[in-house]
């Protein structure tokens, strides 16, 4: 009798990688749903062009390298990161756009670090950055809320045969970069005022929340990072809010602005990417937040969840060396870089 | 303190992580204990227990009676192996055993008589009255080894030692891993005889506290054990269910809120921790005189038809105990002994059930499938949060798998206790516990490498030092002899060379042994020469050993005071420890600063009193002299230079002398220096 031999434990919890991040996919339905229904097509077609492209990218890659292209297909996370992206694109992007942001992000951020688990920094942000500096005037051309264009001209504007000119519109992190200190302009802006934060967006962003909190429940994610984000981003707005609130934004219009919720909850907590051990994550997610704020109210870029995800990517491994936790049987934690 | 709200007393205490595997106990736990096959043959491998293998003490063909002495235990943690029945030995050979690989090792074979006839046996009714110490050399024949699963002979586990005061006597009786029900139903049946075990344990240990721990999920054993523990000091505690809180170390913490300091045992905690099987064999063996001759092992596992516990003689064939609980080898797919989670699979069912076999899982391959391919890891971080013991394995995995081994020390891989909960939770599928066991295995043969090498240098350093000795001794005979010779062929002419100076008088007629001034020390030097070289050597050796033991001090003690001083820069909270270090260290260095300075002062009386001088004159003649050669030496060249050979060829003769006199003092004082075990830096 030929037995099955094998290391222990013999027995496995339910699940895999291709589960965890199937997950990730379900919880951002109710994002796509609102930016969708706020912002028209344009999403739902960038959200499903970056996936094919993703996919096929990812599909030409695993061949290049002589990987089982199913195998490494069916742990779903390129398709998270096509994603991922597709949803941080304005919805007026042309074809190319996402085409050459999620190959970059395929390519070069993932594989060319040697395949899933080994890029330092996440794909879908390296991607986002990417067309962010070299196509600031696309990357930028957002539709003005509930000003939907309709699905013909959405095709159009995908297709490159429409000019985004037509739609856009300030979004209100923009409007109110551009008049912050001018308390009269501001008041002047309904984009300004929604009913908790800035129009439409406030709803964009409490969908997002609601599938990061689905994902919290479904233990995909810790609430570390993204309960680090919030914090790191709303105090030092709550504190410089009071000390002049025409000068800088609300607390509640920073969580509800921009893309805070899918920033905190689905981007930051990438895995991979962001620091592991739970102080750690705390301190990855409050510097990101506090990163955001900083660029946000004085940086050059209305919007920064990319670049500080970013540039905390880059700190994660010390963060992980200074952030260990004291064994068992042990004093005091073993930390540092050495 | 949740505990105390919801008005329960225990447990008040936590580890971190652990998972809730399915537990799967419900089918092996409804028969009572059912007695094991009687094989043909028993297979009793010579290390069932951790430490160094039995020593057969039968021969061949023997008959045996049950519960005689077959194999003795060899040095102090070690088991004794005894006949579980009666019967012929047929062999002393390697048969396989259990172990992951079908490894073979020495066994005795016993084919029973099926008569069952005892030995005489020898039993301490009466042990509540005898010495502890007696009753542990007792025990240390019962062949009782950490019936739990890790093996420890139970008698070096129950003597911690004179000095060690045992707070807690813990009684594991976690049984968390899955499928295994053996102490649960062990528990359910034979409770007085454990709680009698557990007195006899706590009779030899003297413990201040007497705590049961066990899994919530056994509601029929607590209260069993509470029946029968009424009216004792023993206390029963209930543990939530989760793997591993059976575990050593982690039970003391659930208990008793106690770590157990890296690298040592938990005596050091004041606690000692023994299986509720293992009491139980202490009662068998103390008041009825039975030793170690079977266990209680679960079968359990799709492929058998009859799961359940079955007391089994050890040294019987896996393959018989299995047909004894209606194996259907069709459908058997792994075997594994031990449990799910830290248990290894068996490559063929040949080998026998041993001391330490607490479960067999006969499954199916649906039951316990071969495990999915290994995914990358992205670093999801789930096996930290289920870590018993609070590491990182994710990076543990990142350091063993690209062998970086210093890495994984750094993040204390040793103290990983290869419970598989990371393993189980892995989303990636990844077979960490494999990569740890891999890499602690290289750290191990690193480690025993290094070892070696150190070994061999330190050999290799005592030679090269004791020829060096050799050497130096042969060649200060040498010279004495050279001196002695020439000093004879000075005496005729001593005195008549009106150029020599005073101090060469002098210097010549101390080492000559004449001389007013220095006869007492001269002569002194001259009758106990062997004696003064002795202690001049040893003073040497001292002096070499005191130079290496300052240096190595004052190095620490710069470091640690780098270290004291980075704590404080970093506000650290173990400053008093390192302060106190510091000052030890700085004590350390100090104290061997001083008693090389006391030696070398101690030489350098030593000196004064064998040449009548102080070694600063001594040094001082030996550079005037040298200074007075060389003076000649240039005016010697000055007068050759100047064309006045007959007063160079004069001048000539004067400096030879003076050179003579120069190279005598300079060796002169080189070895009084070397006889005193001085070198000329001090």
């Amino acid at each position: 009798m030929s037995l099955i031999l094998g290391p222990a434990p013999h027995t496995m919890q339910q699940g895999d990688t291709g589960a965890f991040m199937r997950q990730v996919v379900y919880a951002t339905g109710p994002g796509l749903a609102v930016l969708t229904w706020i912002f028209g097509w344009g999403t739902l077609i960038n959200v499903l062009w970056a996936v094919i492209v993703a996919v096929a990218v990812e599909a030409l890659v695993l061949t290049m390298r002589g990987r089982d292209v199913r195998f490494f297909l069916s742990d779903w996370s390129v398709v998270v990161t096509g994603l991922l992206l597709g949803l941080s694109l304005p919805p007026t992007s042309p074809w190319w756009l996402t085409l050459v942001g999620v190959a970059f992000a395929v390519i070069v951020a993932k594989h060319l670090y040697g395949g899933l688990g080994m890029n330092p920094f996440n794909p879908a942000m390296v991607g986002y950055a990417l067309l962010l500096v070299s196509f600031p005037v696309a990357m930028t051309a957002w539709i003005a809320p509930f000003d939907v264009p309709t699905f013909s001209e959405s095709v159009a504007l995908f297709l490159g045969q429409a000019s985004p000119d037509a739609f856009s519109g300030a979004t209100p992190l923009d409007t109110f970069r551009t008049w912050a200190g001018d308390a009269q302009a501001l008041a002047g802006h309904d984009i300004l005022h929604g009913r908790i934060a800035g129009r439409g967006w406030e709803w964009v962003n409490a969908a997002f929340l609601l599938g990061g909190l689905y994902l919290l429940a479904r233990r995909i994610i810790n609430w570390h990072i993204p309960a680090g984000f919030l914090a790191g981003l709303a105090l030092p707005a709550l504190a410089f809010w009071l000390v002049d609130d025409v000068r800088y934004a609300d607390p509640l219009f920073h969580l509800f602005g921009g893309g805070t919720m899918l920033g905190a909850f689905f981007i930051a907590t990438d895995p991979v990417s962001a620091a592991t051990s739970n102080q750690g994550r705390l301190i990855y997610g409050a510097l990101i937040g506090v990163l955001i704020w900083v660029i946000r109210s004085f940086g050059g870029y209305p919007d920064a969840v990319a670049f500080a995800v970013l540039l905390m990517n880059l700190a994660a491994p010390t963060l992980d060396y200074y952030t260990r936790p004291r064994t068992y049987g042990h004093d005091k934690p073993d930390r540092g870089i050495g | 303190m949740l505990s105390l709200l919801r008005g329960k007393r225990e447990p008040i205490h936590d580890f971190p992580g652990g998972i809730h595997p399915p537990e799967n106990k419900a089918r092996s736990t409804a028969a009572p204990i059912r007695p094991g096959p009687l094989p043909h043959e028993l297979v009793l491998p010579l290390n069932m227990h951790v430490g160094a293998p039995a020593r057969p003490v039968v021969a061949l063909d023997e008959t045996v009676l049950k519960g005689q002495l077959i194999a003795e235990s060899q040095g102090r943690i070690s088991a004794p192996v005894h006949a579980p029945t009666s019967g012929r030995i047929t062999a002393i050979e390697d048969r396989p055993v259990q172990h992951p690989s079908g490894m073979t090792a020495t066994c005795i074979v016993l084919e029973p008589d099926g008569r069952e006839a005892w030995a005489e046996l020898e039993y301490r009714p009466d042990w509540a009255a005898t010495d502890p110490a007696a009753l542990l050399e007792q025990v240390r024949h019962s062949g009782l080894a950490g019936l739990g699963g890790a093996g420890f002979p139970t008698a070096v586990k129950a003597d911690p030692g004179e000095d060690t005061r045992i707070e807690q006597l813990i009684i594991n009786a976690a049984e968390c891993e899955p499928y295994i029900t053996a102490d649960d139903r062990l528990m359910r049946e034979r409770s007085p005889g454990i709680i009698r075990g557990i007195r006899m344990l706590a009779h030899l240990l003297r413990p201040d506290e007497i705590l049961v721990g066990i899994e919530d999920n056994k509601p029929e054993a607590i209260q069993a054990l509470r029946s029968a523990a009424e009216g004792t000091d023993i206390e029963i505690r209930v543990v939530p269910t989760r793997y591993p809180s059976g575990g050593e170390k982690q039970l003391i913490q659930l208990l008793t809120g106690k770590e157990v300091p890296a690298g040592d045992l938990p005596a050091r905690v004041g606690v000692i921790c023994q299986n509720v099987a293992t009491a139980y064999g202490i009662y068998r063996y103390l008041e009825h005189g039975e030793p170690l001759l079977s266990r209680i092992t679960t079968v359990t596992g799709d492929a058998v038809s009859h799961p359940g516990n079955y007391e089994v003689l050890v040294g019987t064939p896996v393959k018989d105990l299995l047909a004894c609980a209606g194996l259907d080898a069709d459908r058997l797919g792994k075997l594994v002994t031990g449990g799910p989670m830290m248990g290894f699979t068996l490559p063929e069912p040949a080998a026998p059930v041993v001391k330490t076999s607490t479960c067999l899982i006969a499954s199916t391959p649906e039951e316990l499938p071969e495990p999915p391919p290994e995914q990358p890891c992205i670093r999801c971080g789930a096996c930290a949060e289920v870590c018993p013991a609070n590491l990182l394995p994710q990076q543990l995995y990142w350091y063993a798998k690209n062998d970086e081994f210093e890495r994984a020390q750094q993040h204390n891989l040793m103290d990983c206790i290869e419970c598989g909960a990371c393993a189980y939770v892995c989303p990636s599928h990844i077979p960490l516990v494999q990569y740890y066991q891999y890499a602690k295995g290289e750290i191990r043969n690193q480690e025993a490498e290094t070892a070696k090498a150190d070994r061999a240098r330190q050999r290799f350093e005592a030679r090269q030092e004791r020829i060096e000795r050799q050497k130096a001794e042969k060649e200060a005979r040498r010279r004495e002899r050279r001196e002695a010779q020439r000093r004879k062929q000075e005496a005729a002419p001593s005195g008549d060379d009106g150029t020599r100076s005073d101090a060469a008088v002098q210097a010549s007629a101390t080492s000559a042994g004449g001389g007013s001034a220095a006869s007492g020390g001269s002569d002194g030097s001259g009758s106990g020469n062997g004696d003064d070289e002795s202690r001049a050597d040893e003073r040497a050796r001292r002096m070499k050993q005191l130079k290496v033991t300052y240096n190595k001090a004052n190095k620490q003690w710069k470091q640690a005071q780098a270290a004291f001083n980075k704590a404080q820069r970093d506000g650290a909270d173990n400053l008093d420890q390192l302060s106190a270090n510091v000052d030890k260290l700085r004590t350390r260095a100090d104290e061997a600063r001083a008693e090389l300075d006391a030696l070398v002062q101690e030489a350098k009386t030593d000196v004064e009193a064998a040449t009548g001088r102080d070694l600063k004159t001594l040094k001082k003649e030996a550079t005037d002299a040298e200074l007075a050669a060389r003076r000649k030496a240039k005016e010697v060249q000055a007068a050759r230079e100047a064309g006045a050979t007959e007063q160079a060829q004069s001048l000539e003769r004067e400096h030879e002398q003076l050179r003579q006199d120069a190279d005598d003092k300079a060796a002169w004082l080189k070895r009084v220096m070397e006889e005193q075990g001085m070198k000329e830096d001090e």
